[in-house]
């Protein structure tokens, strides 16, 4: 095989051009896409008024508050900050349980192989996927103004949150089910009920059992700021303490927080890998 | 066949079915020992946080009956009147301009920040993949301080942030930044970590240092996955941004909660209906955009 000459180079290059890399029009729009993203950028940082001396300013700001979150201390008041932790905790729980129970004959209801009307299945999926777009802590605020203050508008706003994704989640382990053995319990004279009970539920259990403490983790992070408006927990606790500037308390219930979260994490992981075998 | 033909029954048979029995006891037993763990945790947890079954029970009635006063006042008639009929579509969405503003304003707020804090991750993922790191210590360090800001709720940053930085949305572009940072960093570490490694030993043998494997040898590869984790946040961030309004970090949160806590009933659906549209449109159009990136990845597998 011989080079080919740069005549024949500038032939291919006429007859390909997009062989050779992009071309100019192709490049010109790249540079006007990238043009236009940073000038959009601009446009937000000036919007949002990121000025250099008000981020300068909001940094010194951060930093004596820095300076006075060490060392972090509990306070006086530190049986009532344990409480608090403790109450967010047991909120995540019971919102977290709630959750899953009712979640379970929504999923049945969401998943394509239980309900076979394409038109039913689709505005459920739908309805959970809009639920969805609604944050824990608009639910909490909505529950405080009905059943008022306390953890009950934090467990309702937990449970609330969650039982649209956990339906959503347990209608899709449900589909995803292994056919075989429901078929099994049929071909053996098994009853709808018997079926579910012996064909379906040994596979999705420990799936559901799975993404509900998947959903505890993540509601306990979640719990310890549902206070922030009052449902409860430890929220309340760091929103008045950073109000009265107590910052080496706020430090404390941070560190409080992280630590919680991560105990919790341990052992939901330690169960969950029981549950559903190492992966 | 019929109860004549059973034959006796051999004893290795009755030892299969007395094995048989024990292990069904065993689990059984077990399973009654977890569901009586599990009843003392919901007796426990009812107890700390004052939540009994009988006080849920009471406070339904009163939230079928909140919620059922927010729901709009239709009247048939005059639904397609202008704004200023009682009882029209209008009417109930009276203040839509300024609502959707919010919600405008509340999105480029929660895509400033994914992109500042993906920013972050990215700039920390390649330490903070243990078989790229550069040196043991830093990736102790990064995976700490990227778990630290996961770890830290969002509305927490906004709280200390709205003192630091006054009340508006840079505060809340600011929590936003240091949550994505953190949530994204371990996702991304963890597709970095994922990457294959011969890219990167090709760089190598070629002379490169540690910036060029990195940008040779594994970016190419997990750029996609960057981009989709990226579209994935967003959407998970306008979610988040529409409620660090409550505390003073700018968005439509101001709005919502003086709507919830003036128990202005119509106006609190009026609102949901809006955010939620606004996010499940941006949910449909985050899935479809990292469909085509996957497949674009897919694609360029096959090579």
């Amino acid at each position: 095989m011989t080079m080919p000459t740069p005549q024949q180079v500038a032939a291919l290059r006429r007859r390909m051009p997009r062989a050779f890399g992009p071309t100019a029009a192709t490049r010109g729009l790249r540079a006007l896409a990238w043009a236009a993203g940073l000038a959009w950028i601009g446009f937000l940082l000036w919007w949002f008024n990121f000025a250099p001396e008000r981020i300068w300013n909001g940094l010194s700001g951060l930093g004596t508050i820095l300076v006075l979150m060490v060392p972090p201390s509990p306070g006086e008041l530190w049986l009532e900050i344990l409480k608090g932790m403790a109450e967010s905790v047991a909120m995540a729980f019971l919102g977290t349980f709630i959750a899953a129970i009712i979640a379970v004959p929504l999923g049945f209801a969401g998943a394509g192989n239980v309900v076979t009307n394409t038109l039913a299945h689709f505005s459920i999926r739908r309805l959970f996927d809009g639920f969805r777009g609604v944050d824990q802590l608009i639910w909490a605020l909505t529950y405080v103004r009905a059943v008022g203050l306390g953890p009950l508008a934090g467990v309702l706003a937990i449970a609330t949150a969650d039982i649209a994704v956990l339906s959503k989640l347990y209608a899709e382990a449900i589909e995803n089910a292994e056919r075989r053995q429901a078929e099994g319990i049929d071909a053996v004279g098994g009853s709808a009920v018997l079926r579910t009970r012996f064909g379906l539920l040994p596979q999705v259990l420990p799936v559901m059992l799975a993404q509900a403490l998947y959903f505890f983790e993540s509601n306990v992070r979640s719990a310890s700021v549902l206070g922030v408006v009052g449902a409860g927990g430890i929220g309340l606790q760091i929103a008045e303490r950073i109000k009265v500037r107590h910052w080496d308390e706020v430090a404390f219930i941070i560190l409080l927080m992280i630590a919680t979260v991560m105990a919790i994490d341990f052992i939901s992981g330690r169960i969950r890998r029981a549950l559903i075998g190492a992966r | 066949m019929s109860a004549t033909a059973i034959a006796p029954r051999s004893a290795a048979v009755e030892r299969g079915e007395a094995a048989f029995r024990e292990a069904r006891r065993i689990r059984r037993r077990a399973t009654l020992f977890y569901l009586v763990i599990l009843v003392i945790c919901l007796l426990v947890a009812a107890d700390i946080s004052e939540v009994y079954i009988g006080t849920l029970i009471d406070g339904l009635p009163r939230i079928f009956e909140y919620f059922w006063r927010t729901m709009p006042s239709f009247r048939l008639e005059v639904f397609f009147a202008d704004w200023e009929t009682e009882g029209s579509f209008a009417a109930w969405m009276y203040r839509i301009d300024k609502w959707l503003w919010l919600i405008f304003e509340t999105s480029q707020m929660a895509l400033l920040g994914t992109l500042f804090g993906s920013m972050i991750s990215f700039a920390l993922c390649f330490v903070a993949a243990k078989n790229l790191s550069p040196a043991p210590w830093a990736y102790l360090v990064a995976r700490r301080f990227l778990e630290f800001l996961r770890t830290v709720p969002e509305i927490v940053f906004a709280l200390i942030f709205v003192w630091a930085f006054g009340i508006g949305p840079l505060a809340g572009i600011l929590a936003i930044i240091l949550h994505t940072a953190g949530a994204n960093g371990k996702l991304f570490a963890e597709v970095a970590e994922n990457a294959e490694t011969r890219t990167m030993e090709g760089v190598r043998a070629a002379g490169g240092n540690w910036f060029h494997r990195m940008r040779f040898g594994v970016l190419p590869q997990v750029l996609p996955n960057f981009v989709s984790y990226f579209l994935l946040r967003f959407e998970i961030n306008v979610r988040g941004a529409s409620v660090l309004g409550f505390v003073g970090a700018g968005g439509i949160g101001e709005e919502l909660y003086h709507v919830i806590a003036f128990n202005y009933y119509e106006e609190i659906s009026a609102l949901l209906v809006l955010i939620i549209l606004t996010v499940a449109t941006i949910d449909l159009l985050s899935e479809r955009m990292r469909r085509n990136l996957s497949s674009g990845t897919q694609m360029a597998g096959a090579h």
